[in-house]
C-alpha cells in the first residue's frame, strides 16, 4: 500500500517540476517556430531571470509583486537585446552557425552571473506557499504545486496570445512561411525580436519559479539541457509536444531518481532522447520535413 | 587566390605545400618546434604539451564538424574514452605507450561508430544532440563502471616509459606528444586528397547531392566519426600520460564546447584553422591569468574575477568570430599572407 503511495507522491512531483520544463520548452519552441534558431542557451536565460529575480527581491528588497514584474521587463530587454545584436547578424548563416553563436550566448550570460553575485549557490527569499498540501494521502510539496499552477496560467495566457492578439497570428503566419507573411505585410524582423522578448519573458518567469524551488546558482543552466530533450521528444516545432513531452519528462527524471538513484535521472532522459532520435528523428508531434535537391 | 603561383601539372596542383617558400617556412617551423624544450622553461614547455594534445583533438574535431559538416559535441567524452583506455592498459597490462595510444584511438574510434550511426536518420542540430546524450551516457559509464573505470576517485596511473626513461616531466613528455601530434595533422591535412577526404566535403556542401554521385552516405559519415573519434582517443591518451590522472570530471560537456569553440575560432574546414584556434583558446586563459596577475595591484579581488571572466570572454570569443570573422583565424590568416605576399606593390 505505502509503494502505491510513494509511486503517487513521486509522480505528482514529477508532473510539477514538469510542469516548468513544459513552459522552459515552450519558450524554445517558440524561438524555433518563428526564427528556426535552436536556442541553447535557454537554460542561461532561465538562471539569469532567476538572478535577476534575486537581485530585485533580494539586493533591492522590492515586494515580490515589483520584483517579479522587474524581472519580466529586464528579461524582455534582455531577448531584445540579444535578438537585435547576436541574432539579427547571422540572419541567412547555416543554422549550425547560429546554434554555434547560442552556445556562447549561454557562456556570456554564465560568466556575467558569476561576475555579479558570485558562483556560489543562494537562496531565493521565500515567496510560494510552504505548508504541507495533501491530494487524498498523498504529500505534494506546496511550492512545487503552486509553480504548476503558475506555469498552467503561462501557458494559457501563451495560447490565448497565440490565438487571439494580432501579434500572435503574426507569429503563427511567420512561422508557417516567411515569404508570404513578409509579402502579407508583416513585419518579419519586428515577429523574430517579439518572438525573443516572450520567451525570454517565459524563460525569465521559469527561472523564478525553479529558483524558489531549488535555489539558485551558476551551473543552473543545466536545467537547460533537460529542456532540450524535452523539445527534441516533443518535436522542436510543437507546442503541444512541448507541453506533453515537458510533463512526460518531468515524471520520468522522477521516477528514474525515486526507484534507481539520482545520478540515474539524467541518464534516462538522455537514454529516451536517443530511442526517439532513433524512431522518431522529428519527434512525437514535429513535422516530417522533407528534403529536396 | 594567390598570384604569382602558376601550376603546370596536377602533381603540383594537389601538393600539401606548393611553393618553396612555403617548405622553407615549414621547415623552420619544425626547427622551431624541435628547438622549443632547450630554450623554454618548464612552464612554456607544460603550455607546449597542453596546446599540442588540443590540437590533436580539436584537428579531430574538424574533421567531423568542419568538414564533413556534422557537429559534435562528444569530442571530450571520446578524448575520455581514450584516456581511459590507456590508463586502464598502463596500470593493468603495462604494455608500451604507443600499443596503449594505438588502443586508445581504436577504442574510442569504435565508440565513435557507435555514436554516429543515428546520422543514418538524424543530421544537423538533432545529430549534435544526440552527441550531447552520447558524452552524458559516457559520463555516467566514466562515473560508475567503478570495476574498470575507477569511479569518482578515477585512475591515477604510472608514466610512460620508453627505453627505461620514464617520461613523467613536461619536458620529457614533449618528445612524445609533439610527433604524434605533427602525425596526426600531417595525416589529417593528406586525408583531404584522397578519395574519402573529398567525399567527406562533398557530404558537407551538399549531403543528397553527394549520395547522387555515389558516395554511400552513412558509410562515409561512419568513416568521419570513427577517425574524428580516433584522433580524440589519441589525444584524450596523451592527455592522460600528461595528468596521469583520470577522473570521470576530466572530460565535461564543457570541453567538447571549447574544441568546437577552437575550430570556430580557428576557422572550420581548415586543418590551419584546427592548430590556430587550438593554440588560440589554450592560450587566452594564460593570458587573462597574466593580466589579471597585473591588475591585482590595483584591483584587490582580481584573482577572484578571473573565472567569470575567463567564461564571458570565452563565449564572446565564439560570439564574435561567428558575427565578424566566420572563417576564422586562418582567413586572418591568409589575408596576411596574401598582403606580403603582393607587399609593397599593393597595401
Amino acid at each position: 500500500m505505502t509503494d502505491w503511495l510513494l509511486l503517487i507522491e513521486v509522480s505528482l512531483a514529477g508532473i510539477g517540476s514538469g510542469g516548468l520544463y513544459a513552459i522552459t520548452g515552450l519558450a524554445f519552441v517558440l524561438i524555433y517556430k518563428a526564427t528556426k534558431v535552436v536556442n541553447l542557451a535557454i537554460g542561461e536565460i532561465l538562471m539569469l531571470g532567476a538572478y535577476v529575480f534575486f537581485g530585485f527581491s533580494a539586493g533591492l528588497a522590492l515586494p515580490f509583486w515589483l520584483a517579479a514584474l522587474g524581472t519580466v521587463v529586464v528579461a524582455g530587454l534582455l531577448g531584445a537585446g540579444i535578438e537585435r545584436t547576436m541574432i539579427r547578424p547571422m540572419l541567412g548563416e547555416s543554422p549550425i552557425a547560429v546554434f554555434m553563436l547560442t552556445i556562447g550566448l549561454g557562456s556570456i550570460l554564465t560568466g556575467t552571473v558569476e561576475l555579479i553575485w558570485g558562483a556560489n549557490p543562494l537562496r531565493l527569499p521565500e515567496y510560494l506557499p510552504n505548508q504541507p498540501l495533501f491530494l487524498g494521502d498523498a504529500y505534494v510539496s506546496s511550492k512545487v504545486a503552486t509553480a504548476f499552477a503558475i506555469a498552467s496560467v503561462v501557458v494559457l495566457i501563451f495560447l490565448a496570445l497565440f490565438r487571439f492578439w494580432r501579434g500572435g497570428v503574426a507569429l503563427r503566419a511567420t512561422a508557417s512561411d516567411q515569404a508570404a507573411a513578409y509579402s502579407m505585410g508583416i513585419n518579419v524582423p519586428k515577429v523574430f525580436s517579439l518572438s525573443w522578448i516572450i520567451a525570454c519573458v517565459t524563460a525569465g518567469v521559469a527561472g523564478m519559479l525553479v529558483g524558489a524551488i531549488g535555489g539558485i546558482s551558476p551551473t543552473m543552466g543545466v536545467f537547460g539541457l533537460s529542456v532540450l530533450v524535452v523539445v527534441i521528444v516533443g518535436g522542436l516545432d510543437s507546442v503541444l509536444g512541448a507541453l506533453v513531452a515537458g510533463l512526460f519528462i518531468g515524471l520520468l527524471e522522477a521516477l528514474a531518481g525515486a526507484y534507481l538513484g539520482g545520478e540515474y535521472k539524467t541518464l534516462a532522459t538522455f537514454v529516451l532522447l536517443v530511442v526517439v532520435l532513433m524512431v522518431r528523428p522529428y519527434g512525437l508531434f514535429g513535422t516530417h520535413e522533407i528534403e529536396r535537391l | 587566390m594567390r598570384i604569382g603561383t602558376a601550376k603546370e601539372t596536377y602533381r603540383h596542383d594537389e601538393a600539401l605545400f606548393d611553393t618553396p617558400v612555403q617548405r622553407w617556412w615549414l621547415a623552420g617551423l619544425f626547427v622551431a618546434i624541435a628547438a622549443f624544450p632547450f630554450v623554454a622553461d618548464a612552464y612554456w614547455i607544460y603550455l607546449g604539451c597542453l596546446v599540442a594534445i588540443n590540437i590533436a583533438s580539436a584537428t579531430g574535431l574538424n574533421i567531423l564538424t568542419g568538414f564533413t559538416g556534422l557537429v559534435s559535441l562528444g569530442q571530450a567524452a571520446f578524448m575520455g574514452v581514450g584516456a581511459y583506455i590507456v590508463a586502464w592498459l598502463e596500470i593493468n597490462l603495462g604494455t608500451p605507450f604507443f600499443v596503449n595510444l594505438l588502443a586508445g584511438g581504436l577504442g574510442a574510434g569504435l565508440i565513435g561508430i557507435l555514436v554516429g550511426i543515428p546520422s543514418l536518420r538524424v543530421k544537423g542540430l538533432y545529430l549534435a544532440i544526440a552527441t550531447i546524450a552520447a558524452s552524458v551516457i559516457l559520463h555516467f559509464v566514466f562515473a560508475n563502471w567503478t570495476s574498470v573505470t575507477g569511479g569518482q576517485s578515477g585512475l591515477t596511473m604510472p608514466p610512460a616509459t620508453f627505453l627505461g626513461t620514464a617520461l613523467d616531466q613536461p619536458d620529457k613528455l614533449y618528445w612524445l606528444i609533439v610527433p604524434v601530434t605533427v602525425l596526426m595533422v600531417l595525416g589529417a591535412s593528406n586525408l583531404f586528397r584522397t578519395r574519402i577526404g573529398r567525399a567527406f566535403i562533398a557530404i558537407r556542401d551538399r549531403d543528397i547531392s553527394a549520395e547522387v554521385l555515389g558516395i554511400p552516405l552513412l558509410r562515409y559519415k561512419l568513416y568521419s566519426f570513427a577517425l574524428s573519434s580516433f584522433y580524440a582517443g589519441v589525444a584524450g591518451g596523451l592527455w592522460a600520460y600528461f595528468f596521469r590522472v583520470v577522473t570521470p570530471e576530466s572530460f565535461p560537456l564543457v570541453m567538447s564546447i571549447f574544441f568546437l569553440a577552437a575550430i570556430i575560432v580557428g576557422g572550420m574546414g581548415s586543418i590551419l584553422g584546427g592548430i590556430l584556434g587550438a593554440a588560440f583558446m589554450t592560450m587566452v586563459p594564460e593570458a587573462l591569468k597574466l593580466i589579471v596577475g597585473w591588475l591585482s595591484p590595483w584591483l584587490p579581488d582580481a584573482v577572484a574575477l578571473l573565472s567569470p571572466v575567463r567564461t564571458i570572454v570565452f563565449g564572446a570569443l565564439i560570439v564574435g568570430f561567428l558575427i565578424f570573422e566566420p572563417r576564422g583565424l586562418a582567413e586572418a590568416w591568409r589575408r596576411l599572407r596574401r598582403f606580403f605576399h603582393l607587399w609593397p606593390f599593393k597595401t
